[in-house]
């Protein structure tokens, strides 16, 4: 909103330039954002919050520096000719709840020709389109004082009355922007005796505008119900000054003013006749009723010793006439243009806003109660710890996601968003992979080929009437290992691309610190993976996560060129196990004894078989069991696989004799021979 | 290994003074040339070996070859010789040991200028780093941490906060709506929130004063992206209620947060605002931290702060009654203040980032630059 420092100082004597202005103004409350222009046609940009609508025009921002400086504000200037004769327009209010008070006025005789100078002037500076004297004369006094007013062409409306109503059913207005528009019966509207001719509050309308060929008017200023305007505004998609104003309370004592003011405004450029006194017709009245103040309640939540003296001097340099009462206790008068003083409270912020904030001390409050921290604090930081040293970069994606990828990554029924940004954004996330993959997309189309993200975030799901929200974790994996390395020093630091096991030993080292019975992982996990490099992990029979390669199909149709792995770790269920007691194990104090096993087994004699069943052999001593090669090619034949496997085995209370060690060797290769396993020579 | 003890004729003391010499010099000429610890052993063996060594040769060819009344002369002299030996098998030893051999090491050695091998750690968000320095600084004030629901209903993001129905500071918000609430009534419809003000709500519906809670979190507005503008970003909230609590206490916490942000020598500017939550209500302006609050840089207008010297950067009031006749708190017993600030506006100024939309692509070439 823009606003002329030079047209504020009509109405008072400004003590400082409009540079200080501006700043002094900002640090009362009334934010001035920007200043452009020079002398006269400086222009203020500014910032006026929504609960004070009567600083939104010169006036009112007179009224501010007048408080704010101590210099008195210059009454507005509103002089009006003498009438003819009585004007015989009834106003015929149906709705007094939504229509308090109405006031017209009628002139005649007026001719229609661009505005004077001054006026056209004042408000092109401000960004406003000169129309005609007539409209011109009801912008000017809404920036003037900031009452809108409406002007009809009196020879338009029939009947010589207004009506104000609901809208009927079926009931059409063409506004003034040119639009035709079905009105609800929700809608307040002026009417006269045959049908609407404004939108309350909101706009006017086109029939009954004002041309060139206008020669008698009808002035309309009115009080209009702001819920009632808002929701209008909303209905039909217009938002005007006039609807800005009246939504947010207009001043119920400025309605016979503004009427005057557009008069003779009108009257001073298109000459013409006023036609009897202003109907003004009050259907009810809206009294601000006072408010009582305590300057023990003042000092309570301002915590500044302000005394009655200043309290009083501040209050009435705003215009509120303030009473004594008992004690420290004072009746304060609330003027009709702040409808959002209402409270003691709103007193007090009046108090502090004019008595200056930065004037305030500042202190910090005693406190000794406990601090609390989140309860997965510490299960978080670990989380986080890790994965950072692990060499995965954090990061934040957008909440949404396409509808279409919220049903392909999870089967939990969406949220879907009212009011989406995009197509592309018109879901909930239900998972973090999607975001994770546009991240990845994101990297190798820049020519990053080796990432790893993580990010940590909420995925949401609909459960009937309910948004239920549930903490997630995402790792993206992609690209060769040490690829860092190679750009420095390449000796001896071989390059290799990741591949699942890479990951899954990421997603071990984050499942470690959890105390738990059982953890297995499988291979259900959903189809977007590569059914054969995927997998779950389940830990106490929870799946905690899913993890593994992105299926080629998938990869291909995000424009991801290379393997790209990604893990969900599901944290709100992973967080329901406690971070592991650590309990400290005495060292070993005899030596430990390897043994290699050489063993080509069936394709289809998994690991995880070979595991259990050489530990099935419950051999106390036998403290480790780890593959340490494989092998697969010619040589060993087709679907058929070489696998060097490597027994650890220590005993705490003696040094192996070579014949057990031997002995326990032989059952080891028994077991493996009955799983198919071949000892290679 | 050329010297060999001398047989002595003659014991007098210019005789054995010449024999001393010799000895010494042929020692420590020979230690000089140890290089390797298989030159040493040979060279301790040498002087020091039980059989055959320079030291047993001394004893037997002098000492006791001397006459009676050179003996003890001749001792004296043995022993000290013999101290002078040990001594330099001990420092040969000493020696070889440090660095077997200069030769050796010279081969060994490594162009240190190359760059070292660094196993690549992840970087930490800016914006998550941020909001977790924000959190501390109040957990040392002794704020506690409250989370609260991305998705929220009516109730808790608008109403219990001060913005009735209809009211036009909603219109504020630009809040993004969930689908298919119409059917509910107002209060129970789902949005995203556009705040983590509803988390004060939450807490004090949940416990009595005092209270003293930092809210962190993610919140959403109907903006599209730009490099200013952001649908999704981060804000930390703040509540302390109590008996006695003021605004001169606000304008302490929120200046001590400042500087324990942004350096001691920032400053604070408050100026009223309006939150339909807070009663009196406040916007926080910072010294500019580019141009100390100058306006000036580098000869020109600062671009940061419009050659204003301060740049705004946080919301807060003193809790408005009305919003604790939502949480069956006594407004006439208890006061308090609540206060917000955007964690990317924050992250934005300490980094200098120009487009708040790096923070969202998890590009590597910018997330790595805070590693």
């Amino acid at each position: 909103m823009k606003l002329s420092p030079s047209w504020i100082s009509d109405f008072v004597d400004l003590p400082v330039d409009f540079a200080r202005l501006a700043d002094e103004l900002t640090l009362s409350g009334v934010a001035v954002e920007g200043i452009s222009g020079e002398g006269d046609n400086t222009v203020f940009e500014m910032e006026i919050t929504t609960n004070r609508p009567d600083a939104m025009n010169h006036y009112g921002v007179a009224r501010e520096a007048s408080a704010l400086y101590d210099v008195p504000l210059k009454p507005l200037d509103i002089k009006l000719p003498s009438f003819q004769g009585k004007s015989d327009i009834t106003i015929d209010i149906q709705d007094p709840e939504l229509c308090p008070r109405f006031t017209a006025r009628e002139i005649r005789g007026v001719t229609i020709k661009p505005s004077p100078s001054n006026i056209a002037n004042r408000l092109q500076l401000l960004g406003h389109k000169a129309i005609n004297n007539a409209v011109d004369a009801t912008n000017y006094v809404l920036w003037e004082s900031g009452k809108p007013t409406h002007v009809f062409d009196l020879d338009l409306l029939e009947g010589r009355k207004l009506i104000i109503r609901k809208a009927r059913s079926g009931e059409r207005l063409k506004t003034l922007d040119g639009v035709e528009r079905e009105l609800s019966t929700e809608d307040l509207v002026v009417a006269d005796a045959a049908k609407p001719v404004g939108l309350a509050g909101v706009m006017g309308g086109f029939d009954t505008m004002i041309t060139e060929k206008t020669k008698n008017i009808l002035i309309e200023s009115a009080w209009w119900d702001p819920v009632t305007v808002r929701r209008m505004s909303k209905r039909h998609g217009i938002h005007t000054d006039a609807s800005h104003r009246f939504e947010r309370g207009a001043d119920f004592e400025s309605t016979v003013p503004s009427t005057n003011r557009v008069a003779q405004l009108i009257l001073a450029s298109g000459g013409g006749a006023l036609i009897g006194e202003a109907i003004d017709v009050i259907a009810r009245k809206i009294d601000l009723a006072p408010v009582e103040v305590d300057l023990r309640e003042v000092r309570r939540v301002l915590g500044e010793k302000l005394n009655a003296l200043e309290v009083m001097r501040i209050l009435t340099r705003l215009g509120f006439p303030v009473l004594a009462g008992r004690e420290e206790s004072y009746l304060v008068h609330i003027p009709s243009w702040r409808l959002d003083v209402e409270r003691e409270i709103d007193v007090i912020e009046e108090i502090a806003r004019l008595h200056g904030y930065d004037k305030f001390a500042s202190t910090l409050p005693p406190y000794s109660g406990e601090v609390r921290e989140l309860p997965d604090a510490e299960k978080n930081d670990r989380t986080r710890s890790s994965l950072l040293a692990l060499g995965y970069n954090e990061t934040i994606s957008l909440t949404f996601i396409s509808k279409e990828d919220a049903r392909l990554f999870s089967t939990s029924s969406e949220l879907d968003l009212e009011n989406p940004l995009s197509e592309e954004a018109s879901a909930m996330r239900t998972s973090l992979v999607p975001g994770m993959l546009d991240m990845l997309a994101y990297n190798l189309h820049r020519s990053c080929d080796s990432v790893r993200l993580f990010e940590s975030g909420n995925v949401f799901e609909a459960s009937g009437a309910k948004a239920l929200q549930s903490k997630s974790i995402a790792l993206g994996l992609t690209g060769k290992i040490d690829d860092a390395l190679t750009a420095g020093l390449a000796a001896g630091a071989a390059s290799r691309q990741l591949s699942f096991f890479d990951l899954k030993g990421d997603v071990e080292t984050m499942l470690a610190p959890f105390s738990h019975w059982t953890l297995y992982y499988d291979s259900q996990a959903p189809a977007y993976f590569h059914p054969g490099r995927s997998a779950r992990a389940i830990l106490d029979g929870t799946t905690v996560a899913q993890f593994g390669q992105i299926h080629p199909q998938i990869a291909e149709e995000r424009k991801l060129k290379q393997e790209v792995f990604v893990a969900e770790i599901f944290l709100d269920r992973l967080y329901q196990h406690d971070l592991r007691q650590i309990l400290y194990e005495p060292l070993p104090r005899f030596p430990a004894v390897e043994r290699d096993f050489s063993f080509v087994f069936d394709d289809d004699v998994r690991f995880e078989k070979i595991y259990a069943s050489v530990f099935g052999l419950s051999i106390l001593e036998l403290r480790s069991f780890v593959p340490v090669e494989i092998f697969r090619g010619e040589k060993v034949g087709a679907g058929k696989y070489s696998l060097l496997l490597r027994a650890t085995l220590q005993s705490d209370v003696r040094t192996l004799r070579d014949d057990e060690v031997a002995l326990w060797a032989e059952k080891i290769t028994v077991a493996l021979n009955a799983l198919g396993g071949v000892r290679r020579a | 290994m050329a010297y060999s003890v001398r047989k002595l004729t003659d014991f007098s003391a210019p005789s054995l003074d010449a024999a001393s010499s010799e000895l010494a010099s042929a020692l420590s000429q020979a230690s000089a040339g140890i290089q390797s610890e298989a030159e040493f052993k040979i060279f301790r063996d040498y002087w020091m070996g039980r059989k055959g060594g320079v030291l047993t040769h001394l004893n037997d060819l002098w000492l006791k070859a001397s006459p009676g009344p050179n003996k003890r002369d001749v001792g004296q002299r043995v022993n000290e010789l013999k101290k002078k030996v040990e001594q330099a098998v001990e420092s040969t030893l000493a020696r070889i040991q440090t660095g077997e051999s200069a030769g050796k090491l010279a081969a060994e050695s490594l162009d240190i200028t190359l760059p070292g091998i660094r196993r690549p750690i992840g970087a930490e968000h800016p914006v998550i780093k941020t909001m977790n320095e924000i959190v501390r600084v109040f957990r040392n004030l002794g704020y506690s941490i409250e989370e609260g629901p991305e998705i929220e209903t009516d109730f808790y993001n608008f109403e219990s906060l001060n913005f009735p129905p209809n009211h036009p500071a909603r219109d504020t918000q630009d809040t993004i709506f969930i689908a298919g609430q119409d059917s509910k009534p107002q209060r129970d419809r789902l949005l995203l929130r556009t705040h983590t003000s509803p988390v004060q709500i939450r807490t004090m519906q949940k416990m009595k004063p005092p209270v003293r809670v930092v809210c962190p979190g993610k919140v959403h507005r109907n903006d599209a992206a730009d490099a200013t503008h952001s649908p999704v970003f981060h804000q930390v909230e703040g509540l302390a209620v109590d008996t006695n609590i003021t605004f001169c206490d606000l304008k302490g916490t929120v200046d001590h947060a400042m500087k324990a942000l942004f350096g001691s020598s920032v400053k604070t500017r408050f100026y009223p605002s309006f939150f339909p939550f807070t009663e009196p209500s406040a916007d926080v302006q910072i010294s500019c931290i580019f141009c100390d609050g100058k306006g000036v840089r580098d000869g020109g207008p600062c671009r940061n702060c419009k050659a204003s010297g301060w740049i705004e950067l946080l919301g807060c009031g003193m809790v408005d009654p009305n919003v604790y006749g939502f949480v069956d708190y006594d407004a006439a017993k208890i006061s308090g203040f609540a206060f917000g600030m955007g964690v990317e506006r924050i992250a934005i100024l300490k980094y200098g980032v120009d487009d708040i939309q790096l923070f969202y692509h998890g590009d590597v070439r910018f997330l790595e630059q805070f590693s």
